[in-house]
């Protein structure tokens, strides 16, 4: 207990630091328990896949808290990011992939604007403008394509942003010059735990793309909006409590239409980085739903920024497993990870006398445990799946503990206090 | 009754302003993208009163009504059932599995079908009621998650083990047995129109659609169930010092959206397919979450809704034959009309609300003087 | 002495009300001014008319000397206004030195927000007025009290110099009342004027200087406090003909309706909001309960209808043990409820009347039969309601949201009477509606009494309490703390106990 308060106390980047190492020890050892050579759990081709994967579900996350912390509800992610995936590869094909960025924002900033309408202009419920977002992008985006690249369903090679390796820690260039790749030389010591560590930190570090780094940047860079300025006081009291904020002068129908547009361009910009970065090109229905991972990261990121980076690769993990993983052995050993995982969160629920949440997680901590003693190989769909029923869980364990905006997802009437 | 009309012109005002947008913004993108808009309707409304595609129209509005009285039901309670997607896939694939497994005879085995794809379909719900009720879950959230859980787990897992004959790669559930199929309804239709053209037939699953819209009437706006229902839709809190349940109502809603949700995969499997295969329609549950917006949860409305999207999509598909315009503007239109309907009730029941407060309070003034 | 504020003729009309007719108020600086009246009399309408929420219609308002037309609260704190809302407008997600700062946030470059000039400034404030907060908490840890103080201090930030507090005790306990008070003294000593809504007498006679009384949306009179005695105003209030709420024979019979043993209801932190309460209600009984809000009057009511789980005790109805029904039991075993607040626990505001006046007895004819709605057997009796309670309303398919509150209240009352229940439970049965209503809402409890209805009465109107009942419980910090005869016992005396400050026992 004293362990946890001192943590506690810590700066939260310290927190996260601790965490990720507890989590990779703890994904080392899982490792050692499988037969034949697998140590992708913590290999860089893991965290570089998980990283990448990750990308479209932080950015639609991002995206989603500028809405939410405004108060409008956005479901619409999905439609948004779809709108992004088409006029960032039209952009990038037409002017280059700088303009391809910006018009996938733009287009995503187009639903969200519409969004605002919708919810703050007419009032109309957060959760059915979304539905709608969520039906028309789709038509406007296939109706865009068969006129603009004359297929219905794909575009022509699109092309890509540019790469970045970090130098002297992961090998990377600086002005042509080969540097140092210290984390690959101790990675390839083999040592227990710490040539993981170094692994899979190289993984991160190597080949990011430029969304990459956009959306790793836009992690602090929100936190600072939002917390730490006018306007991201002024967003957070619309989403809040927009009464007080009027009450005081503020203009809470300007937050909400700021917030949504911005949530938009986010979105927009997953959607880019998904046509631009993952596929090189533009194709239909190609965000598989990633906008509602996003807003699922969102929820389980409490809406904040660190818990939706967290969310983000914690959904991105099992793609980045399962990527090289033809005979399905790494994706087995996740299983017995989300076993673990159940079993802390029962000894968790354990502690705090909660009998119901003990028998709940320890009965599935207890099935996910005899699947992985059953098999020697996990199904290809399980990767596919693994995200949605974390989520499940998560919210089954902790949806009282999650603090969304008090007034998220009311209609907010100027004067109607 | 001049009040009665004023009602009923406010009524269809709102999807009538939705319509008409939805054709001048689509003349505008079609004219922008160099057709003629005015062909390409022309085409559609000619193409789309052929008997055929009439025929084709009633079946695509079949799944389509019968998803969107399941998201309605859901709508009535003030919960939204976003999972209809994941409960009719369920459904379909169970009841389609269960079907071709077994044969009964006749009428028997017909309804055993539809009994899994309801029952299915009302469990995968009934998870989300059980989160919502029992650990606080919201529903928009988990019936999102059990969507994808549904097609990307449960039935990816299910249909390698379950498929009929190996290494065909557009394999489905074994055939279901003629007895366990829906009838057709060719015979009904000709007592009126001439005899439909060959391969064309008019799905029994218009039947199942009628029934479930009668139900769903006489449910929640007849029967005391009902009532309670909406009652604890509308105020949970009073419903509850009435003697309404709010838990109990929540699951029950719940477990009906998702039963009635089980029957939209019908049209597929028994009508078409005989079977559940890599050709099952997706996509339904959000048209019905659509169409009975656009329906106002009305059993009648949503039916209009229902025939109106399918008219949509069936008759498009003129326009890549005679090339008038690209068929995706489809789609475009159905998303518009649906926004600007939504928009145009909110509208509605602002200048209604406005309205029936200024009567109630003229009746306080003409009382008191 | 200068006027802070003046308002001269103000008028403003809503939808088949006329809230303010003609009012004139002048406020003195550096005054403590009370505005007085019943609910509905027009004071909560005109301070938002003051505070640039809603725009008269006509009338002029002139502050420290200057006409002023607010089209917005901003430009009231630009002219040095400040509100307290009854209902605080904090976000409880959010600190104390934000929600304080918030729409005056001190900025540096890129529209970064100092911190530190913040604190700086916030520390000054409280300082200065010997306000203490703790700026970094989040509010949603706050007491009431420090909530209200959070509130004054948002105001004197934006160096606001005219306060207006909306019915500022409230939500208070006493001794935070004496704290308010006391602050408020220091707010007047440093120049401040303050506007000072309130119908509690006493506390309007302890803080005021002035008084202005409003009743049925026209100015009555300003007096000066130390000119006038509680009586005085009272009358001032309501008139000279005060709706007395007295009851005639005695009605009591010697069947138990209702009666409650040891019940004891526990909160959310597994405190006891309801200790081990017993009590009985007989056949042409009322039996008021009187305490301060929030002492477990609420939970009682919810244990007994059923809404709330309840950790020990037993409730019987005529004699049959109904601890374990389901509330649908209990209501149609004859538990009648008029909600203490009716739009939250009372009505479906969307629905028709219809359906309002069947939510609680749909189970029962003529609201349905065999398990279907009789809609035209409703509606009739829904029409029978309406005639016999006095609602006014054009049709019983106009949906409720449309009536005022009084009416929304007679079809409640009307829906529990004619369904002839053994015990009605009527929390706050008068509150919020005009006179009228009130007079016509004591009539039909009154009748049923005599009809042999049991009836608890839950109020914070210690008229109609002592008015109506035949006992009178005191509950406090979820006890009964006395039980007394109506006929033997003032308001003052009430107070004391409802405050704790006397137990019956130590009598």
């Amino acid at each position: 207990m004293k362990a946890l308060e001192a943590l506690n106390r810590m700066p939260a980047w310290a927190r996260y630091m601790i965490y990720a190492l507890i989590g990779i020890l703890v994904l080392t050892v899982v490792e050692s328990f499988e037969s034949g050579d697998v140590s992708r759990l913590t290999a860089d081709t893991a965290s570089r896949a998980m990283l990448k994967w990750s990308v479209p579900i932080l950015l639609a996350g991002l995206g989603g808290l500028y809405s939410e912390r405004a108060g409008v509800v956005n479901i619409g992610l999905e439609g948004m990011m779809i709108l992004g995936t088409w006029f960032g590869a039209w952009g990038a094909l037409e002017w280059g992939p700088t303009a391809g960025i910006i018009i996938g924002m733009a287009g995503g900033a187009i639903g969200g604007l519409i969004h605002a309408i919708a919810t703050v202009g007419f009032g109309v419920d957060h959760i059915i403008s979304g539905v709608a977002i969520n039906i028309m992008a789709p038509g406007a985006t296939t109706f865009l394509s068969s006129e603009v690249f004359g297929n219905r369903t794909q575009s022509p090679n699109v092309p890509g942003v540019g790469q970045f390796t970090m130098p002297v820690l992961a090998g990377g260039d600086i002005f042509g010059l080969e540097t140092p790749d210290i984390l690959g030389s101790i990675a390839d010591q083999e040592i227990f735990y710490l040539s993981d560590i170094a692994n899979f930190s190289r993984g991160l570090m190597s080949e990011m793309s430029l969304f990459t780094v956009m959306a790793l940047a836009l992690v602090p860079i929100t936190a600072w909006a939002v917390w730490r300025t006018r306007f991201g006081l002024r967003l957070r009291i619309a989403g809040e409590a927009p009464y007080a904020g009027e009450s005081l002068g503020v203009d809470i129908i300007k937050r909400k239409y700021q917030g949504v547009i911005i949530s938009g361009a986010l979105a927009g910009l997953a959607g880019a980085s998904i046509s631009m970065e993952l596929a090189d090109f533009y194709q239909e229905g190609q965000t598989q739903g990633r906008g509602f991972i996003g807003l699922a990261a969102l929820i389980f990121g409490n809406w904040k920024p660190q818990g939706i980076l967290a969310a983000a690769l914690l959904f991105g993990y099992p793609f980045g497993v399962s990527l090289r993983d033809l005979d399905g052995s790494s994706t087995h050993a996740l299983l017995l990870v989300v076993a673990l995982g159940l079993a802390a969160v029962a000894v968790w629920a354990w502690t705090r006398n909660a009998k119901s949440d003990v028998i709940l997680a320890g009965s599935f901590s207890l099935g996910m445990f005899v699947w992985y003693l059953l098999s020697d190989t996990a199904p290809d769909w399980l990767p596919n799946t693994m995200p949605y029923v974390i989520v499940l869980l998560v919210l089954v364990f902790a949806a009282q503990r999650l603090r969304m905006p008090a007034a998220d997802g009311l209609v907010y009437r100027k004067g109607g206090s | 009754m001049p009040k009665d009309f004023k009602t009923l012109m406010l009524t269809v005002a709102a999807p009538a302003t939705a319509v008409v947008f939805a054709l001048l913004f689509s003349s505008l993108v079609l004219l922008l993208a160099g057709s003629n808009p005015i062909d390409a309707f022309a085409d559609m409304l000619e193409y789309g009163t052929r008997l055929e595609v009439m025929v084709d129209i009633l079946n695509r509005a079949v799944p389509l009504y019968i998803s969107g009285i399941a998201a309605a039901v859901g709508f009535r309670m003030n919960l939204f059932n976003i999972g209809v997607e994941g409960q009719y896939s369920m459904g379909a694939f169970f009841a389609a599995a269960a079907g071709g497994a077994i044969v009964l005879p006749g009428f028997l085995h017909l309804l055993f079908i539809l009994v899994v794809a309801m029952v299915v379909g009302a469990l995968w719900a009934g998870l989300a009621g059980w989160l919502k009720v029992a650990r606080g879950v919201n529903e928009v959230i988990s019936t999102i998650m059990l969507n994808f859980i549904a097609l990307g787990g449960v039935i990816a897992a299910l249909i390698v083990p379950w498929r009929d004959g190996e290494g065909s790669l557009n394999s489905g559930t074994k055939l279901i047995e003629d007895s366990g199929l829906l009838p057709d309804l060719n015979w009904l239709l000709e007592i009126f129109t001439r005899d439909i053209g060959k391969s064309r037939e008019l799905s029994g699953a218009l039947v199942l659609a009628v029934l479930v819209g009668i139900f769903y009437h006489l449910l929640i706006n007849r029967s005391r169930l009902g009532f309670d229902l909406r009652a604890s839709g509308m105020n949970p809190m009073a419903a509850k010092a009435g003697g309404v349940p709010p838990k109990q109502m929540v699951m029950l809603a719940m477990v009906v959206s998702g039963a009635i949700a089980g029957l939209v995969g019908m049209v597929d499997i028994l009508s078409r397919a005989g079977r559940y295969d890599n050709n099952f329609t997706p996509g339904l549950g959000f048209a019905g979450i659509a169409v009975a917006l656009l329906g106002r949860n009305h059993a009648v409305g949503v039916a209009f809704s229902a025939l109106l999207f399918a008219f949509l999509s069936a008759s498009s598909s003129i326009l890549q034959i005679t090339g008038s315009a690209s068929p995706e503007i489809v789609v475009i239109m159905q998303g518009i009309i649906l926004l600007v309907a939504v928009i145009a009730y909110e509208f509605v029941n602002r200048i209604k609300e406005r309205e029936v407060t200024r009567l109630a309070s003229l009746a306080v003034e003409g009382a008191d003087a | 002495m200068a006027l802070a504020i003046e308002l001269i003729d103000i008028t403003k009309r809503f939808p088949g009300v006329l809230a303010n007719d003609r009012v004139n108020l002048s406020v003195e600086a550096g005054e403590i001014h009370a505005i007085c009246g019943e609910n509905g009399a027009g004071k909560s309408t005109l301070m938002k008319i003051l505070y640039g929420m809603q725009p008269p219609d006509e009338g002029k308002m002139l502050v420290n000397g200057k006409e002023v037309n607010f089209a917005s609260p901003s430009e009231a704190i630009d002219a040095g206004i400040g509100m307290v809302h009854q209902h605080f407008m904090l976000a409880d997600n959010l600190s104390v030195l934000e929600n304080v700062i918030l729409g005056s946030e001190p900025v540096m470059s890129g529209g970064r927000i100092d911190f530190n000039e913040a604190h700086r400034h916030l520390a000054e404030v409280a300082d200065s007025y010997g306000l203490d907060v703790e700026a970094d908490d989040l509010v949603e840890s706050l007491e009431v009290g420090e909530r209200q103080r959070v509130e004054i201090i948002k105001v004197l930030y934006r160096g606001g110099e005219i306060l207006i507090l909306d019915e500022p005790t409230a939500v208070l306990v006493p001794q935070e009342v004496e704290e308010l008070f006391r602050n408020l003294r220091e707010l007047k000593a440093r120049g401040s004027t303050i506007i000072f809504i309130d119908h509690k007498l006493l506390e309007v006679l302890e803080i005021a200087d002035s008084i202005t009384v409003l009743r049925q949306g026209r100015t009555v009179a300003t007096v000066k406090a130390e000119d006038v005695t509680a009586a005085d105003l009272a009358e001032l209030m309501v008139g000279s003909e005060l709706p007395s709420p007295e009851t005639t024979e005695n009605t009591v019979t010697d069947t138990v309706a209702l009666e409650v043993t040891g019940l004891t209801v526990l909160d959310e932190d597994k405190r006891p909001s309801v200790s081990n309460v017993s009590l009985r209600v007989r056949k042409g009984e009322i039996v008021g309960i009187a305490g301060v809000e929030g002492n477990g009057q609420g939970e009682l009511i919810d244990a007994i209808v059923g809404t709330a789980d309840i950790s020990t005790g037993s409730i019987s109805l005529l004699g049959e043990d109904i601890t374990n029904w389901e509330v649908r039991a209990r209501r149609e075993a004859g538990i009648g409820l008029v909600p203490q607040d009716r739009h939250h626990e009372g009505l479906l505001l969307s629905a028709p009347l219809w359906e309002n006046a069947a939510l609680g007895h749909q189970t029962q004819v003529p609201f349905s039969k065999r398990g279907w709605i009789d809609r035209a057997g409703s509606k009739a009796q829904t029409e029978r309601i309406v005639e016999e309670f006095g609602v006014r309303t054009p049709n019983v398919e106009v949906a409720s949201y449309a009536l005022s509150g009084g009416n929304q209240q007679k079809l409640i009352i009307g829906r529990e009477m004619t369904a002839n229940p053994v015990v009605l439970i009527a929390a706050h049965p008068t509150r919020g509606i005009d006179v009228g209503a009130q007079a016509a809402v004591w009539q039909s409890i009154r009748d049923a009494r005599a009809e042999g209805l049991a009836t608890m009465l839950i109020s914070a109107d210690l008229d109609e309490l002592i008015g109506l009942s035949d006992t009178i419980l005191v509950m406090f910090h979820g006890e009964i703390v006395a039980e007394l005869d109506p006929a033997s016992i003032t308001p003052r005396d009430l107070g004391s106990y409802m405050t704790g400050a006397a137990r019956s026992e130590d009598n």
